[in-house]
């Protein structure tokens, strides 16, 4: 499956909805929308991975990418995601330690609120 | 004899289908159900960094994947021509040979250098139990392999 990119506003914070596969092939349309959103100053992110199919260590390079994005104007990237085939990726990068990781949108983005 | 090999032309959207015949050729062998994810990703890393380097030194080239049914283990090899650091051929002999060898690493083009190069190896060294690279004038070859059932 190719990958579907979505996005909306939720109390302040931007959630990208992520369907499909994220690869060397399509993590570049990621990346752009990603730029695109902190160009538009939004610095408060969820990526919400919940329907992500296939995830390489492209797509973890631009998530990476888009954290290091955010930082840079003080915000966060958190993900949703509650799929353990994705979630194992995250774990054996270490990767679990520097992103927040939700089980829910709504739970993400009532942690980034407490953090405000 | 490799059960199944491909060739393809160094283009990110052929890891795709790379990942997907070797996926099919793995269940067809007999690897548990559990663990195609594992050679699914591990095969898409060694398929992305093959095609990384063979982008930046040989677009012309192909991609080899060969995929051997050999009874007790399934193996898959990835193969490269892209020029490599030392001609020199590397790799353990037992284990995980990932780390070992002198291998040109490619970093992904598109990540903001957040992601080091050697990134897609480690990942591959963590998701198949036996990894052996080795790195020759030819270029750089990726083997690993799984655990197959043994088909009565």
């Amino acid at each position: 499956m190719d990958l579907k990119l979505g996005h909306y506003n939720k109390d302040g914070i931007e959630v990208v909805d992520v369907e499909g596969e994220i690869d060397v092939y399509t993590a570049p349309r990621l990346r752009e929308l990603l730029i695109d959103l902190v160009n538009k100053n939004n610095y408060q992110l969820v990526v919400n991975m919940e329907k992500v199919e296939f995830l390489d260590s492209t797509g973890l390079g631009v998530l990476v990418g888009g954290l290091k994005r955010v930082r840079a104007h003080d915000g966060s990237l958190d993900l949703v995601c509650t799929q353990e085939r994705i979630l194992k990726i995250f774990r054996i990068t270490g990767l679990t330690k520097v992103f927040g990781i939700h089980e829910t949108v709504d739970q993400a983005i009532a942690a980034k609120k407490l953090e405000k | 004899m490799a059960t199944v090999e491909v060739t393809f032309t160094p283009l990110p959207a052929h890891v795709r289908t790379a990942r997907l015949v070797a996926t099919a050729v793995a269940r067809r062998s007999g690897v548990d159900e559990a663990l195609l994810d594992e050679v699914r990703l591990a095969v898409g890393e060694a398929c992305s960094r093959a095609v990384e380097a063979h982008r930046r030194h040989c677009p012309a080239e192909p991609v080899r994947l060969e995929m051997i049914d050999q009874g007790e283990r399934f193996v898959v090899v990835v193969s490269d021509h892209a020029p490599t650091a030392s001609s020199a051929s590397a790799g353990g002999a037992n284990g995980n040979g990932a780390g070992n060898a002198p291998v040109v690493e490619v970093a992904h083009s598109d990540d903001d250098g957040v992601i080091p190069a050697g990134f897609g190896l480690a990942v591959i060294s963590g998701l198949a139990d036996d990894v052996h690279v080795s790195s020759t004038s030819d270029g750089v070859s990726v083997r690993m392999s799984w655990p197959s059932a043994v088909r009565a």
